[in-house]
């Protein structure tokens, strides 16, 4: 027979400081990305792989330079895409869905709390994603050149209107709509967001479009701060536009169960 | 931070204010046209265990997630330790246990379960309690790898981990072996041993006759009933036993004591209340021999906690 009197229940209730509370969220939330064999697939192997294969080989015509010149910023930008929203839509939509996230609202923790977590492990792994992405970049020959850290706040705005969508999906979706969608819309992007396929290809009128997208502002600013350019106003503009309206509906419409 | 810790420590130590746990007046709760909760009435004692009964769709859930914080009342009052189930600062100060889930599939149940721990300021040790209930040796399982009674049981050692004042726990022992059943009792024991208050669901009569200082049975969104296990069950005794179905019961009560009562229910089980003693058992034994009735299991009883139960509820499948 099991005996708790070795325990000490007395209660002494408290909450732990939000500090500790966040980190601890953020550490499980970082052990189950990278445990996750899709997600490293997505937010990493398949970058990658991208990058090596269209830096090497004339798979698509890249005009002047050395091919990873082009490719290596827009894979930063994929990289930013795949893990803050397709990863993180997913994961939260199985959160919601197995009551995970409701289970969260009976500690502790407050609802802040836990997105500042989610923030936390999203740029955590995104510092990962472009440690390996530039690392294998420069072996490929990339160079970076300019006001390097003006990369920075474009990945952060890019990070957070991603966020946004992704937590938009995940709260309004049933949760195998939010797998499908997020998976459907990573694609798309990274086939009409400038990431490996220049924009100037497609028409005129369709490009305008093209570049009011989340991921071609992002992937056409790190382009430019990354080979010498100045700060990309409209992109960084653009950018801004996306994180406050995503951020703002998914306040608004997040369904918590 | 440790000021956070401080503060929020000071606003309960568990110690008894002369709040009660928990106190619910006219609770209503809708579901467009359903109303599961209606006008349901109920004080738990600070410091007791209190058992919510009724059968499915009774309403207990839902009262218990309005406590809990989830569900927001569509009318009545609902006070948690003397605060608005809403209140922030009331989460510390409760444990919970869903009926199902909360636990990532793919987290393994002892990082899960350290990773709560650390939501609170002074938690239990999560290894020690994982070792007492018979979770040790699965520290490193996924959450989807555990059998339901362990999942069970790693959803109880959360509930208890921030040593709180106050324990919801929604239907516990349901689909748990007997050990980790008893596990759990052991644990409701100690728990209500060290001063905490908790708030359980059942469906298992024995579980809330063992349990608890006082039982409410609920039905149709209200309380048809409360009080101990011992006033529920009453002093009166009964004789039972098993015979072929259809005795005449008529021919037999007029062979027993004025303000007997005798009744089939169901089929060749039979219950006769009244004066039960030494004369009542051998008048029945006496016509049972004269008219060739052989009889099996007869006692003589006090009525369960079940018994009351299916007389409030009722008998039907719902």
């Amino acid at each position: 027979m099991t005996t708790f009197a070795t325990l000490d229940l007395k209660p002494r209730p408290g909450a732990a400081p939000l500090r500790r509370m966040v980190l601890a969220q953020a550490g499980a939330e970082i052990r189950a990305t990278l445990r996750n064999g899709e997600q490293l697939l997505l937010t990493l192997i398949i970058p990658v792989l991208l990058l090596a294969g269209f830096s090497a080989a004339p798979l698509v015509d890249l005009g002047d330079g050395p091919r990873v010149d082009f490719v290596a910023p827009g894979i930063l930008a994929l990289a930013v895409m795949s893990t803050a929203f397709t990863g993180q839509a997913i994961a939260t939509g199985f959160e919601r869905r197995y009551g995970v996230l409701k289970r969260l609202g009976a500690t502790p923790l407050s609802r802040s709390g836990l997105l500042l977590a989610k923030t936390v492990a999203v740029v955590a792994v995104e510092a990962l994603q472009v440690a390996v992405i530039v690392a294998v970049a420069l072996a490929l020959g990339w160079s970076p050149h300019g006001e390097l850290l003006w990369a920075v706040p474009l990945l952060l705005l890019g990070t957070a209107a991603f966020s946004g969508l992704g937590l938009l999906m995940a709260g309004t979706l049933r949760a195998e709509a939010t797998l499908a969608g997020a998976n459907l819309v990573y694609l798309v992007l990274l086939g009409l967001g400038g990431v490996l396929f220049p924009l100037d290809r497609f028409p005129a009128g369709v490009q305008r479009v093209l570049e009011l997208l989340p991921i071609s502002a992002l992937t056409s600013g790190l382009r430019a701060v990354l080979s010498g350019g100045g700060l990309p106003g409209g992109a960084l503009l653009v950018l801004l536009c996306w994180a406050v309206a995503a951020l703002a509906l998914a306040a608004r419409t997040f369904r918590w169960e | 931070m440790p000021g956070v810790d401080d503060t929020l420590d000071s606003t309960g130590g568990g110690q008894d204010d002369g709040v009660p746990a928990v106190l619910i007046d006219g609770l209503v709760k809708r579901y467009g046209s359903t109303t599961a909760v209606a006008g349901l009435t109920l004080t738990c004692a600070r410091g007791a265990v209190t058992a919510i009964l009724g059968p499915n769709g009774a309403g207990k859930t839902s009262t218990i997630e309005i406590c809990e914080g989830f569900r927001r009342p569509d009318g009545g009052t609902v006070r948690v330790l003397g605060m608005d189930p809403a209140d922030p600062r009331l989460r510390p100060r409760l444990g919970i246990m869903p009926q199902t889930g909360g636990v990532p599939p793919a987290a393994r149940a002892g990082e899960w379960l350290r990773t709560v721990s650390r939501f609170y300021a002074h938690p239990l040790d999560p290894d020690a309690l994982l070792g007492l209930l018979g979770l040790a040796g699965h520290a490193r399982t996924p959450y989807r790898r555990l059998s339901g009674g362990q999942q069970q049981r790693l959803s109880l050692a959360a509930a208890v981990i921030g040593r709180p004042e106050l324990v919801f726990l929604d239907e516990p022992t349901a689909g748990l072996d007997p050990q980790a059943r008893h596990a759990c009792w052991d644990l409701v024991t100690a728990l209500r041993a060290a001063g905490v208050s908790v708030v359980l669901t059942t469906h298992q009569m024995d579980e809330a006759e063992k349990l608890s200082d006082h039982v409410v049975v609920v039905d149709h969104g209200t309380v048809v009933a409360s009080g101990t296990p011992q006033s529920l069950t009453g002093a009166e005794r009964q004789l039972r036993f098993r015979a072929r179905p259809g005795l005449d019961l008529e021919e037999l009560l007029a062979a027993l004591p004025p303000g007997s009562a005798a009744k089939e229910s169901p089929s060749g089980h039979y219950i006769i209340e009244g004066q039960v003693g030494p004369q009542l058992l051998a008048t029945v034994t006496a016509w049972c021999a004269a008219d060739g009735v052989t009889t099996e299991d007869l006692r003589i009883e006090r009525r369960t906690l079940e018994d009351v139960f299916l007389e409030l509820t009722g008998r039907e499948l719902r």
